[in-house]
C-alpha cells in the first residue's frame, strides 16, 4: 500500500498522473468489453458523460450520487493511512442509514431533527466497527476478513429491522421517509442539497485532523511504520482504534446522506436496493483518489459522475452496473503502477 | 418442532452441499498463498465464473462444459492477478479489490446485455437438473462434495510430500533462497495462483450449474471471503481448510433448514433474514477462537524483486 501514499508535490503531480493514467486504461478497456458484446461504446461514452455533465439537472444528481461516496471513500483511506484495510464501510452504511431512519421516526424541529439523524447514524457507524477492532487488536484477525463478514451480517440484520420495525405502514416496499425537517436542506430542487458540501466538509475535518493534530499524527505514524512508531513511543492500540471509529463514523454518516440527503422518497428501501455498493465504490474513489481526504472530493465527484451517466446510458441498453466494471478496469491499472511507469517510458 | 436423525441428515445434505465450494476455494488459495501469492478477490472469481458457466452451459446446452468453462474463467483471472501481481510486482490487494468491484458490476452488466434480463438468468433454473447423485436417505448427495475431499487430499500431498510443493512453500516462505537454490519463483507463483483460481473458478461453476441452476448477481454470497477466512483458520493446511468449509458448510445448512421450519416462520417475522447472518457471525467466532496457532507463509503478499 505504502506505493499508493503521495509524498511532496512531485509525488502528488505523479500520483494525479498516474491516477488519470487508470482512468484512461479502465475507459479503454470497457470500451473494447463493450465492443465485444456489441454494444456501441462511443454512444456509451457519449450518455456517460450526458447524464453526469450534460446539464446543470444532471451536474447535481452527480453530487448527489458522490455525497455518499465521498463518505465512504474516506472510510478506506483512514484505515490504509492507518495501515488498515478497512474494507466494512458497505456494512456500515447500511446501519448508519437504519439509524437515520430510526431517528427520523422522532419528529424534531428543523436543524435539531438533521442534528439527531446524523449524530444517530455516525454513533451507529462507529458502534460497529468496534467488533473488527477488538478482534484485531486481540485475536490478531485479520480486518479484511472481519469487515467483510461485518458487511454480510449488517446486510441481513437491517433488512430484519427494517421489515420488522421500520417499514412505511402505507407502502410494503420501503420504510418510513424521514420527516421534511430533519432533512438536508435542498438548495436547487430536485438534486441538490447541502449534503455534498457537509461531505466535503467532512473531508476537511478528517484532513484536518490527520495531519493537524497529534492523534491524527500517530495514526499515520503507525500507518506508515509500526515498529518505527513503537521505538518512538506511539502504542499501536489507540491510533488503530481511532482509525476504525473514524471509518465508522463516515461510514454511518454516509449512510444518513444518502438517506436524507439525496434522492427521494427519503428511506431505505426493501432488500437495501438503494443503499447496495456505496460502500464497494468507496474503496474505488479512496484508490483513485490515492486515499488523501481532499483528492477525495474529486474522486467523489468523478464516480458520481460515472452512477449518475450510468442512468442515462440505460437508454442505449447498457445497465447501470458499467459503473463498477470501469471501475474494477481503472482499480486494475491503480494495484499495478508499474505499467504506468512503462507506459510513461514508452513515451519519452 | 421435530429435530431427529432424518432432520439431522437433511441439515447434512444441505451443509455438504455449502461445504463444497468453499472447500474448493480454499484449498486453492491455500495453494497460492503458499507460493506467496493472496488473492482477496476470490468472491469475484467465484460470481465471474458462475456467470460464465451459465453462459456456456446455455450455448452448447451441456452442464459439464459449463463446469469447464467456470474453471476456464478462474484460470483468466488468475492470469490477470498474476500479471499484476507477479510480473508487474503490483498490490495484490488492490489487485484483488479490482477483482470484486469487477465481478460486481460485471455480472448483472453482462447479464443483462447477452439474455437482456435483469439480475437473473434463466428466470427459471435449469432443467439439467443436479449433475451427477449418491442417492441418500434424505436427498441426493452431489459427486463434488466426495470431489472436494479428494481435492484437499491432493492438494496436501502435493504441498507437503512432494518435491514441487517443496518448491512452493519456499517460494512463499523465503523467495531468495528459493531463487539462490535455482527455483524459478515467478514462474512457481503463477502457476500457484493459476491452479488455485481454476478450484475458485470451478466452485463457482458448481454453485451456478449444479446448486442453483440458474446465475443470481449475488450467487457468491460472501462465499469467497469465507473461503479467505477459511484459509487463516486452516493454519494454512489443506485437511484443516477441508475441516473448517465443513464447519462453515454446517453454519449455513443449519441455518437454511432453520429458515424452512413453520415454528421458526411464526415465532419470529422475517427470521430467515436473522438466521441468514448466522454463516458469517459463525465465521468471525470460529477465527477468532483458531487464530492463535496460525501462522501465514513469510512471503505472502510481497512481490519478488530481484536484487
Amino acid at each position: 500500500m505504502k506505493a499508493s501514499i503521495p509524498t511532496g508535490t512531485s509525488g502528488l503531480l505523479s500520483s494525479v498522473a498516474e491516477s488519470a493514467f487508470a482512468a484512461g486504461v479502465g475507459f479503454l478497456a470497457s470500451g473494447i468489453l463493450l465492443a465485444v458484446l456489441g454494444k456501441d461504446p462511443i454512444k456509451a461514452f457519449y450518455y456517460l458523460f450526458e447524464g453526469s455533465f450534460g446539464s446543470a439537472n444532471n451536474f447535481t444528481i452527480t453530487l448527489a450520487y458522490a455525497a455518499p461516496l465521498i463518505l465512504t471513500a474516506l472510510t478506506f483511506a483512514v484505515g490504509v493511512r492507518a495501515g488498515l484495510f478497512n474494507i466494512g464501510a458497505e456494512g456500515t452504511l447500511y446501519v448508519g442509514a437504519t439509524a437515520a431512519v430510526a431517528a427520523g421516526l422522532i419528529h424534531l424541529p428543523f436543524g435539531i431533527g438533521l442534528l439527531f439523524v446524523l449524530i444517530a447514524a455516525g454513533a451507529a457507524g462507529a458502534a460497529w466497527s468496534i467488533p473488527a477492532y477488538l478482534l484485531k487488536s486481540y485475536r490478531g484477525v485479520n480486518e479484511v476478513i472481519s469487515t467483510i463478514m461485518m458487511n454480510n451480517i449488517a446486510l441481513f440484520a437491517m433488512q430484519f429491522v427494517v421489515l420488522n420495525y421500520l417499514l412505511d405502514p402505507a407502502r410494503s416496499d420501503k420504510s418510513a421517509s424521514i420527516p421534511v425537517d430533519s432533512r438536508f436542506p435542498t438548495l436547487l430542487p430536485p438534486n441538490l442539497t447541502v449534503a455534498i458540501f457537509f461531505s466535503a466538509l467532512v473531508c476537511f475535518g478528517v484532513y484536518y485532523y490527520l495531519w493537524q493534530t497529534p492523534g491524527g499524527y500517530e495514526l499515520r505514524a503507525v500507518g506508515l511504520n509500526p515498529e518505527a512508531a513503537k521505538f518512538s513511543g506511539i502504542s499501536p492500540r489507540r491510533p488503530m482504534l481511532y482509525a476504525f471509529l473514524l471509518g465508522g463514523i463516515t461510514a454511518g454518516l454516509a449512510g444518513a446522506v444518502e438517506v436524507a440527503g439525496t434522492f427521494t422518497p427519503f428511506a431505505i428501501y426493501t432488500g437495501l436496493s438503494n443503499l447496495v455498493n456505496f460502500g464497494f465504490n468507496g474503496i474505488g474513489v479512496a484508490l483513485i483518489g490515492r486515499n488523501h481526504p481532499m483528492a477525495i472530493v474529486l474522486a467523489g465527484i468523478f464516480l458520481g459522475a460515472l452512477q449518475a451517466g450510468a442512468s442515462s446510458v440505460q437508454i442505449a441498453g447498457i445497465s447501470f452496473e458499467i459503473v463498477e466494471v470501469i471501475e474494477g478496469m481503472i482499480v486494475f491499472a491503480i494495484a499495478a503502477p508499474q505499467l504506468y511507469r512503462m507506459f510513461r517510458r514508452r513515451l519519452k | 418442532m421435530s429435530f431427529d436423525v432424518t432432520s439431522v441428515g437433511a441439515i447434512s445434505v444441505i451443509s455438504l452441499d455449502f461445504m463444497v465450494p468453499i472447500a474448493m476455494t480454499a484449498v486453492g488459495e491455500i495453494f497460492a498463498e503458499k507460493a506467496g501469492v493472496v488473492n482477496i478477490g476470490l468472491e469475484g472469481v467465484m460470481l465471474t465464473s458462475a456467470w460464465f458457466a451459465v453462459l456456456i452451459a446455455w450455448t452448447v446446452n451441456d452442464p459439464y462444459l459449463g463446469l469447464i468453462g467456470g474453471m476456464a474463467m478462474g484460470v483468466a483471472f488468475g492470469a490477470l492477478h498474476s500479471v499484476i501481481s507477479v510480473w508487474l510486482k503490483g498490490d495484490q490487494i488492490i489487485s484483488g479489490v479490482g477483482i470484486n468491484l469487477f465481478a460486481l458490476g460485471f455480472v448483472p452488466f453482462a447479464t443483462f446485455a447477452v439474455w437482456h434480463v435483469s439480475g437473473v438468468y434463466p428466470p427459471v433454473s435449469f432443467s439439467f437438473g443436479r449433475i451427477a447423485e449418491i442417492s441418500t436417505p434424505w436427498a441426493p448427495l452431489s459427486y463434488f462434495v466426495p470431489m472436494s475431499v479428494v481435492i484437499a487430499i491432493l492438494f496436501w500431498y502435493v504441498l507437503y510430500r512432494t518435491k514441487w510443493g517443496f518448491q512452493i512453500r519456499a517460494t512463499g516462505e523465503n523467495p531468495e533462497a528459493a531463487d539462490a537454490v535455482g527455483i524459478d519463483v515467478e514462474k512457481t507463483r503463477i502457476i500457484a495462483v493459476l491452479i488455485g483460481s481454476a478450484l475458485a473458478g470451478l466452485a463457482g461453476a458448481y454453485l451456478s450449474i449444479d446448486v442453483v441452476g440458474q446465475i443470481t448477481k449475488d450467487i457468491s454470497a460472501g462465499r469467497g471471503f469465507i473461503a479467505l477466512a477459511t484459509v487463516v483458520f486452516s493454519g494454512w493446511n489443506p485437511l484443516v481448510g477441508l475441516l473448517g468449509a465443513l464447519v462453515f458448510g454446517y453454519s449455513e445448512g443449519t441455518a437454511t433448514w432453520l429458515a424452512g421450519v413453520p415454528e421458526v416462520r411464526s415465532a419470529i417475522p422475517h427470521a430467515d433474514y436473522l438466521l441468514g447472518a448466522i454463516p458469517y457471525i459463525a465465521t468471525l467466532v470460529v477465527v477468532a477462537v483458531a487464530i492463535g496457532r496460525s501462522r501465514p507463509p513469510k512471503a505472502v503478499g510481497i512481490p519478488y524483486k530481484r536484487e
